[in-house]
């Protein structure tokens, strides 16, 4: 429509500001994994002072105190904005919708290509807060105030300031790219193809980004509220001028709940694409999947305060937020066990993305029916703030973060790179990756039910609650596997892309229509727009001699759609 | 065997155990048989040669009923969930007991102050106790507290009690708890609050009532000699027989 | 649904990665207002948040009702006045865009402009008359508010100026004649925001 009428100066410049999807998602993917690390070490780091208290980290000296604090808040922050966010929404969205509706570029290309610079902005402003005086933000990832809006409190000023404007600036980015994706699913879809032809990752994609959408608002206000009360003297969170502390807790977790879900949609649609594909089985209930996740999405919205139960809200309230919270299990449980069914009568082939496809679901569980014990206000007057919610979460987060997106990495690879990755690396690296996740995490549920409470450098102060030292080093010895473990993937990812077996347009014989471009897509992904005709997950067709049936093959003789 | 959490010491401490419990079951028999049947379909339905893929979508009603019918069991399962925990909640947070005993305590950086009343069982008198770090309650009485914060968020944090309550500026919140067990346990901030939040605790001192109130006097402030006093205090402890009224109300703080 | 699709241009090489624009709509919405709809979707949260902060706050503190006597409530209703203004001359440019009168279309976004200029400078005026009175921002929380609410706002307004001047140069090349459409749906969510603000800020002023 718009941009015909000038074209770009070719070269480097255009290359790096490219408006090409394909290109903005491998910018993600690559500043997302650059990221991992960095929070990937502060774990670590975190990790040996709480195993070996007091004793110097190497490189770091002893990390204890505002030092360990400022770890915290770093590992956090990074992991959910800076490595979630990026992997599973920048790299898998922009990668993934386009092609998978059928089209040549996002609808809005300029838009989704200031949405990654700016999110490279916030990285520069997140990174350069190593490096001010004070050091990075101390005040945890969820940046409580008054701790974090009266500089005195946490000792810190700079630091706390680029973490605000930072998470800010991350979160217009992905508001630009939210709009990109919604705008694209519902509009450039190729000809043909119904909403109910789009693959479960786009739905997925868009469930996410409509989530974050509507939750977004008012912590951005609240974020520069914050600033305010920090920069220019405002009293918003301060007692003493009216102000209310609980106030940035109800806006930081109306958006930070449906958050949790932001990252676990699209990981969960990695997961529904490669189960059908492994097991040659059409996605067992598409119908269901899709309205489990539209009600999880609503209900996300009117739970935000069972992270607030012991805060100081009104009591009467932790009733109804215990039921809403208690509730999500059902949407959730009938996508898990759609899933499962999917595998029924199938014909399972393990190739790596489908190990931690199924490393996902087995490992989430976990995950989700510790939340349970969260969601009930009394059983969560004792388990908040100890180290079972941390064990809660990192078990809900890492499948979708991290197993999800190996998945997704390991099956697309040949897409993105044009050939295809060592088996036997993929098997190790998750053999190692599954094994240590539950040798790190599994201690702290122990741990937290001893009471041991979190964001705290030293548990050789609590002797009362049991000896916790060995839990302490078994969790650190997991992250070190864990970390180590890792070794493969980045032999395997970096390595394949000269040494691999070249991939051809389809190695897996999958339907969608990603797999009709050719590996990798080139700049407008398809010599011709396909037209669709049929849902995403025909795979074992009766009467057919392929036991998959792409949804741009237009059916035998009859010009009519066939219904899925 | 492991103790899985630390020694109850409070009237509702059971009722929080029982209800992790109960939780842990329910959910845990869902999470074993979710892992199960995950398993027994993986290793299944593993490629074998002459075993193709069957063309199930899930749109029929049957097979819709596989995934709804045990949705609708956990529905069942949230439910008493809920009301289990509903119960638990208003007993611990919306139910006030006749307090025995009145505390007060404020969380700052980086210490739990609390004041107990002094000889004469009230708060604001020149007989309070206060304390840094160290609370001392008689067992089998029921206390209420009020909790303060002069500068960040803190939380409340007694294990052995099942208690946790965050301190906010700017708000005065009340709780309370009976302890059930003499003996000393550690008060512990659960709320990050600067560089040394992980330094902040303090001692519980659970004591029989006769060696609370021993505690008790000898730690109030000496009383108050006439001559120090100011002129209202004095005037009216002499004028009004409200001075022996004191020990009733004392008595009836501790005794039970 | 079934219409064949023009795929915009042939398949270009990669070495010159000109954007490629939106071939289609798969809805009957054209892609550039489904984009704008959902980009206001956005902002009406963020208004929403901060209002229904506010609205909460005050609730809280009924003597907020006598601060709220200070502000200029004359200068308010007039800039009320000026902004559904501006949105009647936008609404009069997208329609000479339709018809096809592209010069009288950037003659109403001149006005629309010019108007919200005018907005603009009242506001700054209040600003200093307020700020010279000591109502600054860290007078009191009733204050904060005013200034973040009404600030945040002003930057909509001068967003908005940009937005429609740019429009206007590319209208005047008879370039995308379409976009005052958009532009004109995010003045006028600007102009409702306004109709919001003013009341909670200016009036009800008796607490
Ligand atoms: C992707 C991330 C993710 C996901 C998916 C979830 C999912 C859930 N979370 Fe979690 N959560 C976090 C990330 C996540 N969480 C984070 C990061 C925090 C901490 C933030 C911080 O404080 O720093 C947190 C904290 C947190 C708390 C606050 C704890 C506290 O601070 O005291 C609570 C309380 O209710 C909670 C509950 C839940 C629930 C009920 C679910 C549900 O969605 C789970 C639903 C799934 C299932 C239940 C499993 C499938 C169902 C079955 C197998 C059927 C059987 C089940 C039953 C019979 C019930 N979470
Ligand atoms: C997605 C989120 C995420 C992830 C993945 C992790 C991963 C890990 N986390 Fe973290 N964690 C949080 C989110 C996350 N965490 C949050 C939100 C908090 C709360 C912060 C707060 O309280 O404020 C927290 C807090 C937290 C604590 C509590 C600290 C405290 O309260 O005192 C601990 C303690 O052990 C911990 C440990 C770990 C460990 C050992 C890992 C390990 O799994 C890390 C291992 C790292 C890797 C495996 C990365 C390697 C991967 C790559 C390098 C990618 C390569 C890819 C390619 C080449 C394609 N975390
Ligand atoms: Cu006080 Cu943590
Ligand atoms: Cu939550």
């Amino acid at each position: 429509m718009s941009h015909d009428g000038h074209a770009e100066a070719a070269g480097l410049w255009s290359r790096i500001f490219s408006t090409d999807h394909k290109v903005i998602a491998k910018q993600y993917l690559f500043t997302g994994i650059a990221m991992a690390f960095l929070g990937g070490i502060l774990a670590q780091i975190m990790r040996l002072q709480l195993s070996n208290p007091g004793h110097p980290v190497p490189g770091l000296g002893v990390v204890q105190g505002i030092k360990y604090n400022a770890t915290v808040t770093m590992h956090g922050t990074v992991m959910i904005f800076w490595v979630a966010m990026p992997l599973l929404l920048g790299a898998f969205g922009n990668f993934l919708i386009p092609l998978m509706v059928g089209t040549r570029d996002m609808a809005f290309p300029r838009l989704n290509m200031l949405s990654y610079w700016t999110f490279f902005l916030s990285t520069v402003v997140l990174v350069s807060s190593f490096l001010v005086p004070g050091g990075p933000s101390p005040v945890g990832w969820t940046a409580y105030p008054p701790l974090s809006a009266i500089p005195a409190y946490s000792g810190n000023t700079w630091g706390v300031h680029l973490w605000i404007l930072a998470v800010a600036l991350e979160l217009v980015a992905f508001l630009m790219g939210g709009i990109n994706y919604i705008t694209t699913a519902i509009n450039l879809r190729a000809p043909g193809m119904r909403m109910r032809d789009l693959p479960l990752v786009v739905w997925m994609q868009i469930a996410a980004s409509i989530i974050f959408l509507f939750s977004v608002g008012p912590l951005v206000a609240g974020a520069v509220m914050l600033l305010l009360d920090r920069t220019a003297g405002t009293g918003f969170y301060n007692p003493a001028a009216g102000g209310d502390p609980l106030l940035f807790q109800h806006l930081f977790w109306f958006f930070g709940h449906p958050e949790v879900y932001v990252l676990l949609l699209p990981g969960l649609g990695i997961v529904a694409e490669i189960l059908p594909v492994f097991s040659r089985k059409p996605i067992f209930g598409y119908r269901m999947i899709v309205w489990s996740t539209v009600v999880t999405g609503l209900l996300s919205f009117v739970v935000w305060a069972h992270h607030q139960f012991v805060s100081g809200i009104d009591p009467r309230l932790a009733a109804p937020f215990s039921l809403t919270t208690i509730l999500i299990s059902v949407p959730v449980a009938v996508t898990l066990f759609c899933f499962m069914a999917t595998l029924y009568r199938g014909s399972i082939e393990f190739k790596t993305p489908m190990l931690f496809a199924l490393g996902m679901m087995a490992v989430f569980l976990i995950g989700g029916v510790t939340g349970i014990l969260n969601g009930s206000a009394a059983a969560d007057i004792y388990i908040h703030d100890t180290y079972f919610v941390v064990a809660h979460f990192h078990y809900a987060l890492i499948p979708p973060v991290f197993f999800s997106f190996f998945a997704g990495i390991y099956y697309w690879y040949p897409k993105m790179f044009g050939r295809m990755m060592n088996e036997t690396l993929g098997r190790l690296h998750f053999l190692g990756t599954f094994l240590f996740v539950n040798v790190t995490f599994l201690p702290m549920f122990v741990m937290g039910l001893r009471g041991y409470p979190r964001r705290v450098y030293d548990p050789s102060q609590f002797v009362a609650l049991g000896n916790m030292g060995g839990m302490q080093i078994l969790a650190t010895i997991g992250t070190a596997g864990l970390l180590f473990s890792q070794v493969p993937l980045l032999i395997n990812f970096f390595g394949s892309m000269k040494r691999g077996r070249v991939a051809g347009a389809n190695p897996w014989r999958a339907n969608t229509l990603e797999w009709l471009a050719p590996s990798p897509p080139q700049h407008g992904n398809f010599d011709e727009i396909p037209s669709v005709y049929r849902w995403p997950y025909e795979y074992s067709a009766p009467g057919r001699d392929n036991d998959w049936y792409p949804q741009h093959v237009a059916p035998e003789g009859a010009l009519s759609r066939k219904a899925g | 065997m492991f103790d899985w959490l630390p020694r109850a010491a409070s009237t509702y401490a059971h009722d929080i155990d029982g209800l992790i419990w109960l939780i842990t079951a329910i959910v845990g028999v869902w999470f074993i048989l979710a892992e199960a049947v995950l398993v027994f379909l993986i290793v299944r339905y593993r490629r074998r040669p002459g075993h193709p893929a069957a063309y199930v979508t899930g749109d029929r009603r049957r097979q819709v009923a596989w995934i709804l019918v045990p949705c609708v069991a956990i529905l069942a399962c949230d439910l008493i969930i809920d009301g289990a925990s509903a119960h638990v909640w208003e007993k611990m947070k919306q139910t006030q007991p006749k307090p025995e005993l009145e505390i007060r305590i404020e969380g700052r950086q980086w210490a739990w102050i609390f004041v107990h009343p002094g000889p004469d069982g009230r708060l604001d008198t020149p007989d309070d106790v206060v304390k840094m770090n160290e609370i001392h309650v008689p067992v089998n009485a029921v206390v209420r507290f009020a909790l303060r914060s002069s500068d960040t968020l803190h939380s409340l944090w007694i294990p052995e009690l099942r208690l946790k309550q965050d301190a906010v500026p700017g708000r005065t919140i009340y709780g309370w708890f009976e302890a059930t067990r003499t003996g000393s346990y550690g008060v512990l901030c659960a709320e990050l609050c600067g560089a040394a939040h992980g330094m902040m605790r303090g001692t519980l001192t659970v004591d029989e009532p006769d060696v609370y109130r021993g505690w008790v006097a000898a730690e109030a402030s000496p009383p108050p000699a006439a001559g120090a006093a100011s002129p209202a205090t004095t005037s009216a402890a002499s004028t009004s027989p409200a001075a022996p009224a004191s020990t009733p109300a004392t008595k009836g703080a501790i005794a039970r | 649904m079934s219409t064949p699709t023009s795929p915009g241009r042939p398949a270009v090489p990669a070495s010159s990665p000109a954007p490629y624009a939106a071939p289609r709509a798969a809805t009957s919405v054209p892609t550039g207002r489904l984009g704008i709809w959902w980009f206001l979707a956005s902002e009406v949260v963020i208004f929403g948040g901060l209002v229904t902060i506010y609205v909460l706050f005050r609730l809280r503190h009924p003597e907020w009702g006598k601060l709220a006597a200070h502000t200029m409530t004359v200068a308010g209703a007039v800039n009320t006045l000026v902004l559904l203004t501006s949105s009647l001359t936008m609404v009069l440019a997208h329609e000479s865009v339709e018809r096809g009168n592209l010069r009288l279309a950037s003659q109403a976004m001149l006005q629309s402009v010019f108007a919200g200029g005018v907005f603009l400078v009242i506001k700054a005026f209040e600003y200093t008359h307020e700020i010279v009175q000591g109502f600054t921002p860290v007078a009191g929380l009733f204050w904060s508010f005013y200034f973040a609410m009404t600030g945040l706002h002003a930057l909509h307004v001068l967003g908005g100026l940009v937005a429609i001047l740019a429009v206007r140069r590319a209208v005047q090349r008879g370039e995308n004649p379409h976009r005052v459409e958009y532009v004109g749906i995010y003045w006028h969510f600007v102009d409702v925001v306004w109709i919001f603000l003013f009341p909670l800020l200016y009036l009800a002023s008796r607490g």
